[in-house]
């Protein structure tokens, strides 16, 4: 069984694992990093968003071989190191908020607000309504409300 | 089958009864304990009516003086006694809930009334959650919007009387009398600034045998936390990843399980052909038939995901092989009972509308999924379930093991809607575990959740009224729907205490409907009645985000406008003339104000509202919606567009707020669920299996449909008990959707979801194999 080796939140992790097992699996099943989440499989929900080098992308639609030694993902749970701090200021602007309902979408949310707002502000443009319709992200509990006037707090604080 | 709701006489009605909290005391006792432990029982029912004071009065209807929320609430009476609060030594007050929590908030409402009545910090108070106890019997069900209600009191009781017993403890102990001493913050306080925190007396105030006590609750006036803002309790857990939901457990040995569907419902497995080659997978430990197809084993739920896909089976049976929504729409008609034209003099007018609403997912963002670890003479399991003892006491029953050594843990659930209220993941989960011999964490796939999952059941809704000189005689509805699955505990309860239910001997579906439809408006003489076809088997069917009453109220409200039109009035203006009583009134109005009814509005948008009461509740909704081609048209990458709804107010009246930020959540969650299924979101139904597959073809709300404004009217409050809110919003909203979208294309919508006919807008991915290979592309998409 092949040896794939990469950094996740910060550190070297191995794993032994067949090389074809998409990235969610090798989180979750063998690492026991719960945050990403399974909605669908599919790259359609959003429910398990994490961050690779920085950018946003759905680890249930990418093979562990596709990772390089030197690729550094991120999942929620490595997030707030990413900025020095207890939480990330998406994160404060989600408990101001308070944003979660049953909160099983809500990382994955995060991992992808956090991602807009980086692009946007590396274009030096600010979220817009066009923006936040584009977040296809699911809440089957419907806090969209809130997400939306999170990820602006949260950009505001970035 | 048919649940008459006859029109029945009645005494002079009042709103709903106060409870005299405050006024007189409540019982409770305290546990023999080392340390503080309290118990006590629950709230009685109500029984009340409701004023009728405009137009011509319609008399109350059997859910108007006791509902569902009465029923539900009366079942917990004899066994409430085991709610128990403890206070630790470090000064932690615990309370291990026999409810579920699924994101609606439960476990925050019910720390901030504990704390409030005791005076603690409310993050001092711990809630988990129950494992089934079957001596709970009723107690353990978390359904029907009922749980605040139910428990209200009976918390509250509690807490008083471990306050009351602290500060017995600190009077003893400093030889002072009780009314010298003052509580905050989880601190006793006695004069020359002696203080003792709870902590510290609770062995003090525990009891060394059982103590039965009387208490008085703390005046309105005195509470602070109820009625407030607060978050979510477990807020932090969930934005960091910390939460843990059942497939982020840890449980020794317990392996990735998914099983192989069917291509059709209910289709049973004939045989499998390549049973050796999948077992000899990457990854895959085993490999096995069970009654709902062909169970897999694997170290990755990757490696399920492979072997399920591999599989080659044969299938046989199945039960609605063929159907599809023109059968069976063809079939509800043909079971429509009739309307009866009451007698009603020459010139009066007849309304009439037919409509059709097809079947709806109730599925949640965390898909079904159980953990089962089955011994030869024990099995336990994770999962979050609403009726936990029903799971547990099947499962026993499954095992052919006694009941005392099937433990059943209750999870935090990913979402509900309905679907929690059964427990056939975790039946599932215990048959792969045992057939194994090992622990399984099973899952389903996000596919199967669509095709074989829990749905809301198609049905028709037929509504008659008749108006003369500006006021309505008569008001018809024939609801006829595909059986709804009632077999969890509300079957239970509603049979056991059938000698309540009015009407006598309705079946459970009729029983519902009969405990929890209404109309809300003076409607002269108003009958509703209920029809089912197909076996409650025959469909995997239950609630979603409520029963009957979307659909029902849509229907109703619908009709309530074209009444308006009928008699030349607006529609806010008629239903002011036409509401039932003064709560709902005052909810009209503000709705009025706040939403800015009747301002103009371009051509191809407008304006719709909708009112609703439920679960001893009152709520209305203002929607604008946008239905101008250029928004119809509008460019979404795989998705659907449609028309925008652009605006939402709700305003709700719950009766005592708990948690006033809770509950907005919970409006602004339902509203979000009613623009679902009045717009955009059904299962088609072909050939015996529905289409729909991924979230990209089941249409529930997406950001691009969400309005871009929002807002919530919480009444003060009119009662002394809160209502229900968890479903409140969701049919209310529905139903505004619907008018407004009527009164802007100048057509009254009668199909739900409005765009359910219109061409397919996705590729139905493939019956076989049964679940999509997940892609391997996700690096292209990184942005």
């Amino acid at each position: 069984m092949p040896t794939h080796t990469f950094v996740l939140n910060g550190e070297q992790v191995s794993v032994d694992v067949e090389d074809d097992v998409r990235l969610l699996w090798v989180l979750r099943d063998l690492l026991g990093v719960t945050g990403p989440k399974y909605g669908c499989g599919i790259e359609v929900c959003r429910a398990c968003t994490s961050h690779i080098n920085g950018k946003a992308f759905n680890p249930c639609s990418v093979q562990v071989k596709d990772i390089r030694s030197s690729d550094e993902v991120t999942t929620i749970e490595g997030l707030p190191a990413t900025v020095g701090a207890e939480l990330h200021p998406m994160q404060e602007a989600w408990l101001e908020l308070d944003v979660a309902q049953c909160g099983y979408c809500q990382p994955g949310q995060i991992m992808a607000a956090v991602a807009l707002v980086r692009r946007a502000k590396a274009a030096n443009q600010s979220i817009t309504d066009a923006d936040l319709d584009g977040i296809r992200n699911i809440c089957r509990c419907g806090t969209y409300h809130r997400l939306r006037a999170a990820v602006e707090l949260g950009a505001a604080r970035m | 089958m048919t649940a008459s709701r006859r029109a029945r006489s009645a005494s002079s009605a009042e709103p709903d009864r106060p409870t005299g909290v405050g006024r007189r005391g409540f019982l409770g006792w305290v546990l023999a304990a080392p340390t503080l432990v309290v118990g006590a029982p629950a709230a009685g029912a109500l029984l009340g009516g409701e004023a009728a004071d405009a137009a011509i009065l319609s008399p109350p209807e059997p859910s108007d003086l006791y509902d569902l929320t009465d029923v539900l609430t009366d079942a917990t009476l004899p066994t409430s006694l085991l709610v128990k609060v403890g206070v630790q030594a470090d000064g932690t007050v615990t309370y291990v809930l026999p409810r579920a929590e699924v994101g609606q908030g439960l476990t925050t409402a019910v720390a901030m009334i504990i704390a409030d009545e005791m005076d603690v910090p409310l993050e001092q108070v711990k809630v988990t959650l129950s494992d089934a106890r079957p001596e709970l019997l009723f107690n353990q069900l978390t359904g029907g919007s009922n749980s605040v209600h139910s428990l209200y009191r009976p918390l509250r009781t509690v807490a008083a009387i471990a306050r009351n017993r602290l500060i017995a403890a600190a009077a003893a102990q400093w030889d002072v009398s009780t009314d010298q001493l003052t509580t905050s913050e989880g601190v006793v306080r006695g004069p020359n600034g002696r203080s003792a925190t709870y902590g510290s007396l609770s062995a003090a105030a525990a009891a060394e045998t059982t103590t039965r006590v009387n208490v008085a609750l703390k005046p309105a006036t005195a509470l602070s936390l109820i009625g407030s803002a607060q978050s979510r309790i477990d807020a932090l857990d969930a934005v960091t990843g910390r939460k843990k939901f059942t497939m982020d457990l840890q449980v020794t040995n317990a392996l990735p399980t998914m099983v192989h569907r069917a291509p059709r419902i209910n289709a049973k497995v004939a045989s499998v052909e390549n049973l050796a080659a999948v077992r000899a997978m990457p990854g895959v430990t085993h490999v096995g038939v069970i009654s709902s197809g062909v169970a897999v084993r694997a170290r990755t739920f990757g490696q399920c995901i492979d072997a399920v896909r591999a599989l080659q089976v044969t299938w046989t049976g199945g039960t609605v092989n063929g159907q599809s929504d023109a059968t069976v729409l063809a079939r509800l008609k043909k079971a429509e009972i009739p309307l009866v034209v009451p007698k009603v003099p020459l010139l009066t007018k007849t309304v009439e509308g037919k409509f059709t609403f097809y079947f709806r997912s109730n599925s949640p963002l965390e898909t079904n999924c159980a953990i089962a670890d089955v011994r030869a003479d024990s099995a336990e399991i994770w999962a979050s379930l609403k009726a936990p003892q029903v799971a547990q006491a099947t499962i026993a029953e499954n095992l052919k093991l006694p009941l005392h050594q099937v433990k059943v843990h209750v999870t935090q659930g990913g979402g509900s809607f309905g679907r929690h209220l059964f427990g056939d993941f975790a039946y599932e989960a215990a048959e792969a575990s045992k057939l194994f011999g090992k622990p399984v964490k099973l899952m389903w796939h996000r596919t199967d959740d669509f095709r074989h999952g829990r749905t809301h059941p198609m049905c028709t809704s037929r509504i008659r009224a008749t108006v003369l000189a500006g006021e309505v005689l008569t008001y018809e509805q024939r609801h006829t729907g595909v059986a709804t699955d009632f077999t969890h505990v509300v079957g239970d309860i509603l049979s056991s205490m059938a000698v309540k239910l009015p009407g006598g001997d309705l079946t459970v579906a009729e029983a519902v409907f009969t405990l929890t439809q209404n109309v809300p408006y003076n409607y002269g003489l108003t009958d509703q009645l209920l029809s089912e076809v197909f076996q409650y088997t025959d469909f995997h069917t239950g609630s979603m985000r409520n029963i009957y009453s979307p659909d029902v109220a849509t229907a109703r409200e619908l009709i309530t406008d074209q009444l308006a039109k009928a008699v030349h009035k607006d529609p806010f203006t008629f239903r002011k003339a036409f509401v039932k009583d003064a709560r709902m009134r005052a909810v009209l109005t503000k709705l009025g104000s706040v939403g800015l009814w009747g301002r103009a509005m371009p051509a191809g948008t407008a304006q719709g509202i909708a009112l609703h009461s439920e679960y001893k509740s009152r709520v209305g909704a203002l929607v604008e919606i946008d239905c101008r081609p250029e928004t119809i048209n509008r460019e979404v990458n795989d998705g659907f567009a449609g028309p925008r709804v652009t605006k939402v107010v709700i305003v709700v009246d719950v009766g005592v707020t708990v948690n006033s930020r809770g509950l907005e959540a919970q409006m602004q969650g339902g509203a979000m669920d009613g623009i679902a299924t009045a717009l955009t979101s059904s299962l088609h139904l072909e050939n015996g299996i529905f289409k729909e597959g991924s979230w990209d073809n089941y249409y529930y709300t997406r950001q691009w449909n969400v309005p871009p404004e929002v807002q919530v009217v919480i009444m003060p409050n009119t009662t002394t008990t809160p209502g229900g809110a968890g479903e409140l919003a969701a049919g209310v909203t529905m139903a505004a959707v619907a008018c407004a979208y009527g009164r802007a294309t100048g057509t009254m919508p009668t199909e739900f979801p409005i765009n359910h006919n219109q061409p397919l807008g996705f590729t139905p991915l493939p019956l076989v194999p049964p679940i999509p290979q997940s892609p391997t592309d996700g690096l292209a998409n990184a942005f």
